[in-house]
Formats: C-alpha cells, structure tokens, sequence
C-alpha cells in the first residue's frame, strides 16, 4: 500500500492548479510525450504531488511530461517533456452536460 | 475561479465520514464524476488545499455535497469532518476534471468499481443518471473493508430495487455480514467474471479509489478482456487527503 511505485494519482488531480493558468482544461487534452511518443490524455498521466509542486509523468515511460511550482507571486511551468496538447473544442464549448 | 461556498447541512455516512452539503453562490455547474479543490486558511495567512470529489448529482439549484473521509494524519480531512459547522464559509475551486465524468446522454453500459471513499464520484455519477431518468445499465461493484463502512447504503438498495438496470454488489474485504456468500477478500478475477459487464458488452468501466486498488481493479479488467481504452480511472494517494 505504501510501496513507492504507487506515490501517484491521476492527470486529473492537476485540474485545479493547471486551471490558475489555462482557461481550457488541459486535463481532456491529448498530450504527446516528447521521450516515447505515446499520446494519451493528461488525465491519464501519472502525477506526483509529494514533491514541492506537482510533477506528471508519463503512463507508458514515466518520462516527465510536466511540472508546475508555484511559489509566491510566481508560477513556474515545464512543459518540455510533451510535443504537443490536443484539445477538442467541440467537448469545450459543450460546457456542461 | 475560486467560490465562496456557505455550509447549510451536515450528515455522517459512518463514524469517520462526513457528508456536507454547500450552498455555492454563482455555482456554475458540474458534470457527474468532478472534483473541487477546498482551500482552508488559518489566521497567519498559512494555506492547504485538497481535492474533494463531488458527491451530489449536477443540479440547478447551486448546491453541491462533498463527502469526506477523516484521515487521522490529514491536515485538512479532520477539520472538515469534526470542526465545521453549519453556517460557516468554505472557500472552493471548481468544478474541476473533464475526463473522469459521466454525462446524462451517455447510454452504454457503465462498470463502476469503487474501493472505500472512491465510491463518491461514482455515487455523482448514480445519482445523476437516476435524476435525468437514463436507462442506461450501470453496475457497481463496491468494494469496501466491513459493513459499518458502506456510504450511501439505504439509497443504493433503494435505487437498485426500483430499477432493474442498477445493480450494486458489494465486496467485503475485513469483515462480511454472517451468511455471506463470499468470504471477505479483496475484488479478484472471480468476481469481475460474476459481477461485472463482460467485456463482450463493450461497457465504459469507471475505477476510483486508493492507487493500489484502482491498479488491481484495472489491472483484472484488462485481464478479463476489456479495453483499456474504456477504463477511466480516478486514483488517490495513500497518504494524500483526496476525496
């Protein structure tokens, strides 16, 4: 239960802390890891949140895909472990339900 | 971004669990299977924030209930379950997370497994389908550590029994009621096989709980022939205060 391989949570849990900077939800996109290629959404990225800040890594390679810090009166974003972010836009301006 | 929710109801699922229903001015809505973040922060300015899955059924009325577990080590679950009253401010993030959700004109069939707390988005997801009147199949298979700790008992057995198309079957881990059928355990690959959609049906399988759980309970559905690309997953650390 409190072996190290399972310190993660979801893509997801990232929400709230991604939406301070962005205003879609980067959690639906498909991002593309930049060390294997595999695309899936962030949601499903493996995230690390013990760490001073949030770090995800990637499902397939546990590559790093992101890592976010925020200190007072900054926040600091590396997003150079992805290629790219996919987002649908039809899902966005559906809203809700 | 953040809302400042006024507490209006309290109510204990079990004895370290606590259901508290907000009322959230300019509450913009959510989508079955979101969460929120709650920031408490004390008097010298010092801040923590934690995410909560929403545990009501999207509804127009701007309320929202949480459901939350006491961790003894939390920083934010004890005040939230033993300090907070009636009346009394909390400040909120949300409605976060688009992809872990269930919408009301989804009509495949829908596998639910939940460990312990992980069973609230799920219930967000029940609720709303049962108020928006879908006739979508859902199961859920709940695995949880003794009797004593089900959340939501009486609703689901009523749910289940007015509704042929939702079925609850629940997975004692520690301790069984007497007569049992299964001796308590945890959800294995002969359970999936009795209790769950066959892969065959294709059905979206939704799987929340600690991140050991949510692992092994993937992990079988894979086994058992579902895609993973139908397995939403929720996961929530051992030590973290989620959910």
């Amino acid at each position: 239960m409190s072996s190290h391989a399972y310190d993660y949570v979801d893509g997801n849990a990232a929400a709230g802390e991604l939406a301070k900077i962005f205003t879609m939800d980067v959690t639906v996109a498909a991002g593309q890891c930049a060390n294997c290629g595999a695309t899936r959404r962030f949601a499903e990225a493996h995230l690390y949140m013990q760490c001073p800040g949030v770090v995800a890594r990637c499902a397939d390679c546990e590559q790093v895909l992101l890592r976010l810090v925020s200190i007072p009166d900054r926040v600091l974003l590396d997003l150079s472990g992805m290629t790219y972010l996919s987002f649908d836009t039809s899902q966005f301006q559906e809203n809700n339900q | 971004m953040w809302h400042l929710g006024k507490v209006i109801a309290l109510h204990d699922e079990t004895a370290t669990t606590r259901t508290i229903t907000l009322e959230v001015p300019g509450w913009p809505g959510h989508i079955a299977g979101q969460h929120v973040d709650v920031r408490l922060t004390a008097a010298d300015g010092y801040s923590a924030a934690r995410s909560y899955s929403i545990a009501s059924a999207p509804n127009v009325d701007g309320r929202i209930e949480l459901t939350i577990e006491r961790l003894p080590d939390g920083e934010v679950s004890p005040y939230l379950t033993q300090e907070l009253t009636v009346g009394d401010p909390l400040e909120l993030r949300g409605p976060l997370g688009g992809w872990f959700v269930w919408r009301t004109n989804q009509t495949e069939a829908i596998q639910l497994i939940a460990g312990g707390s992980g069973i609230v988005p799920l219930m967000a997801m029940i609720r709303s389908r049962a108020l928006a009147g879908n006739t979508a199949p859902f199961r859920l298979l709940y695995s949880v550590r003794e009797p004593a700790a089900v959340f939501y008992r009486d609703e689901l057995q009523a749910l289940s029994r007015q509704d042929s198309a939702e079925s609850v079957t629940y997975a004692y881990t520690r301790a069984a009621p007497k007569n049992w059928p299964r001796p308590p355990g945890r959800i294995d690959a002969a359970l999936i096989e009795s209790a769950a959609w066959p892969s065959s049906l294709g059905p979206t399988c939704y799987v929340c709980g600690q991140t050991s759980f949510v692992e092994s309970a993937a992990g079988l559905l894979i086994a058992s022939g579902h895609s993973p690309d139908k397995i939403r997953t929720e996961r929530f650390g051992p030590t973290g205060d989620r959910k």
